[in-house]
C-alpha cells in the first residue's frame, strides 16, 4: 500500500509524487507519512506541488488560548458537531517540545478519544520542535495535506499560549480564543495580543464562579464573546454558529456551500 | 540526506480495563526526557483505537501497559490489527505483570520487548532509542 521508500528521511521526487497521489485519494497512511516527512525534511515540501491545494476549499478554524482553559475539549465537541453534519474533519493538535531535551508529551488526543474509531476524523499531534509562535513549523503544510486528502474542516489547536504566540492568525480563517474564569481582570483583556486578534472569544467553564464577570469584562473589548461549558457541550452550537457567521462575513465558502460545489 | 535529529514518535497508553496508570505515566515522562515525542493516549483504549491512532500519528512504535492479566489477548490483537492495516513496520512493546512463559510466546508472536516489574526505566529508554531506524 505504501510505496514510499521505507527509510523515513529520504526524499525522492518520484516517491513524493506517488505519495501525493495516495494522499489525494484519501489514504490515511500516506497522509500520516507525508506529514512526518514535512516535519522532518524541508525537501519534502516539493510534494506540496503535486497536491495542488490552497486552503481555499476547506474551512480552517484555529483554537487558541491559555493552558488548561479547555481548548482540547472544545475541539472535541466541535469535531462532534461537524461530524453530525457529515463533514470530514481533520485536527492538528500542537503541543510544546521541551527546550531542554527536544522531547514532548502530546496529550491533546486524550480528550478526543471518542473519535478514534471514526474514519471521517483524522487527528494528528504535532510538537513545536523549537518553533515559536504557538504552532509547529509544518502545521500549515499539514493543513494543505489534509485539504488534498478531502477533509472539509480542519481544527488547529495551538499550544497553550500567553500573549505573543499568534501564528495561528496567518493560517486560520477564523480564530477562536478560549479563556477560563478567574485568569485575570479587565486589564488583561485590554492588553495587546491573543484577545486582540481573535474573531470569537470563548469563556469556557462558564459554570464556574467569575464567569459572568469575565464575560462582562471581555465584552467591552472583544467583538464576539460566548459562554461555553465544553464538558457538557453547552454553548457549542452557538460557537459553531458564530464561526459560520464569521466565515460568511469574510466571504469564505462555508461548509454547506463547499459540499454542494 | 538523513536528518539525524528527527525525533522518534512513540505511542504510549493502556488498553483494556485496568486503571493503574502510575507506571505508564513514568515511562511516558522518561521517554519525553530522553527526547522522544510521546503520544499519550490515556486509559481504557481498545486495540482498534490504538492501532488507528498509531497510524494517524505515524509513530515508530507502540508501547502498552497491561496489568490486568489480559496481556496475551490484547497484545495479539494489536499485532493482528497492525498486520491487517499493513502497518507491521510499527514496533510493539509493552510492560506489565507477565509470566515467563507468556513472555516467550508473545515475543515469538512479534512483540519486540516486554518489561516487567523491577525493570529499570533506563532499560526501556535504551530499547526505544534503539528503534531509531525502523525498517
Amino acid at each position: 500500500m505504501n510505496s514510499l521508500n521505507p527509510h523515513p528521511f529520504m526524499c525522492d521526487i518520484h516517491d513524493l509524487a506517488t505519495l501525493a497521489e495516495e494522499v489525494r485519494v484519501g489514504d490515511v497512511r500516506a497522509v500520516s507519512r507525508l506529514i512526518s516527512l514535512l516535519e522532518n525534511h524541508p525537501g519534502a515540501r516539493e510534494a506540496l506541488r503535486f497536491l495542488n491545494t490552497t486552503l481555499r476549499k476547506m474551512m480552517v478554524i484555529g483554537v487558541t488560548g491559555y493552558p488548561g482553559a479547555g481548548k482540547s475539549t472544545i475541539v472535541d465537541r466541535l469535531v462532534s458537531f461537524y461530524r453530525r453534519q457529515g463533514v470530514k474533519v481533520g485536527v492538528l493538535a500542537v503541543d510544546i517540545s521541551s527546550p531542554v531535551t527536544g522531547g514532548a508529551l502530546l496529550g491533546d488526543r486524550i480528550r478526543m478519544s471518542e473519535h478514534a474509531m471514526d474514519f471521517g476524523v483524522y487527528i494528528r499531534s504535532m510538537a513545536t520542535r523549537g518553533h515559536h509562535g504557538g504552532l509547529a513549523r509544518a502545521t500549515g503544510d499539514a493543513a494543505l495535506v489534509l485539504e488534498a486528502a478531502g477533509y472539509e474542516v480542519v481544527l488547529i489547536e495551538t499550544i497553550g499560549v500567553g500573549q505573543n504566540e499568534i501564528d495561528i492568525v496567518n493560517l486560520a480563517h477564523t480564530v477562536v480564543a478560549v479563556v477560563a474564569p478567574g485568569l485575570g481582570d479587565e486589564v488583561q483583556a485590554m492588553k495587546a495580543g491573543l484577545l486582540e486578534v481573535a474573531h470569537v472569544v470563548v469563556v469556557n467553564k462558564g459554570d464556574l464562579t467569575g464567569a459572568n464577570h469575565a464575560l462582562r469584562d471581555l465584552r467591552e473589548w472583544c467583538p464576539k464573546v460566548l459562554r461555553t461549558v465544553a464538558m457538557t457541550g453547552e454553548g457549542i452550537q452557538e460557537l459553531a454558529a458564530a464561526i459560520a457567521e464569521h466565515q460568511r462575513s469574510r466571504g469564505v465558502r462555508h461548509v454547506e456551500k463547499a459540499r454542494n460545489r | 540526506m538523513a536528518i539525524a535529529s528527527a525525533p522518534l514518535r512513540i505511542l504510549i497508553g493502556k488498553v483494556g480495563l485496568d486503571g493503574h496508570d502510575r507506571g505508564v505515566k513514568l515511562i511516558a515522562r522518561a521517554l519525553r526526557d530522553a527526547g522522544v515525542e510521546v503520544i499519550y493516549t490515556g486509559l481504557h483504549r481498545t486495540p482498534e483505537q490504538v492501532v488507528n491512532t498509531a497510524i494517524q500519528e505515524d509513530v515508530d512504535a507502540i508501547g502498552l501497559s497491561i496489568l490486568s492479566g489480559a496481556h496475551k489477548t490484547l497484545f495479539r490483537r494489536v499485532l493482528e490489527l497492525l498486520k491487517e492495516q499493513d502497518a507491521e513496520d510499527i514496533a510493539l512493546f509493552g510492560g506489565g505483570i507477565i509470566p515467563d512463559e507468556d513472555v516467550t510466546t508473545l515475543t515469538a508472536d512479534g512483540v519486540k520487548a516486554l518489561f516487567r516489574p523491577g525493570a529499570p526505566i533506563q532499560e526501556v529508554v535504551e530499547f526505544v532509542k534503539g528503534l531509531k531506524w525502523r525498517d
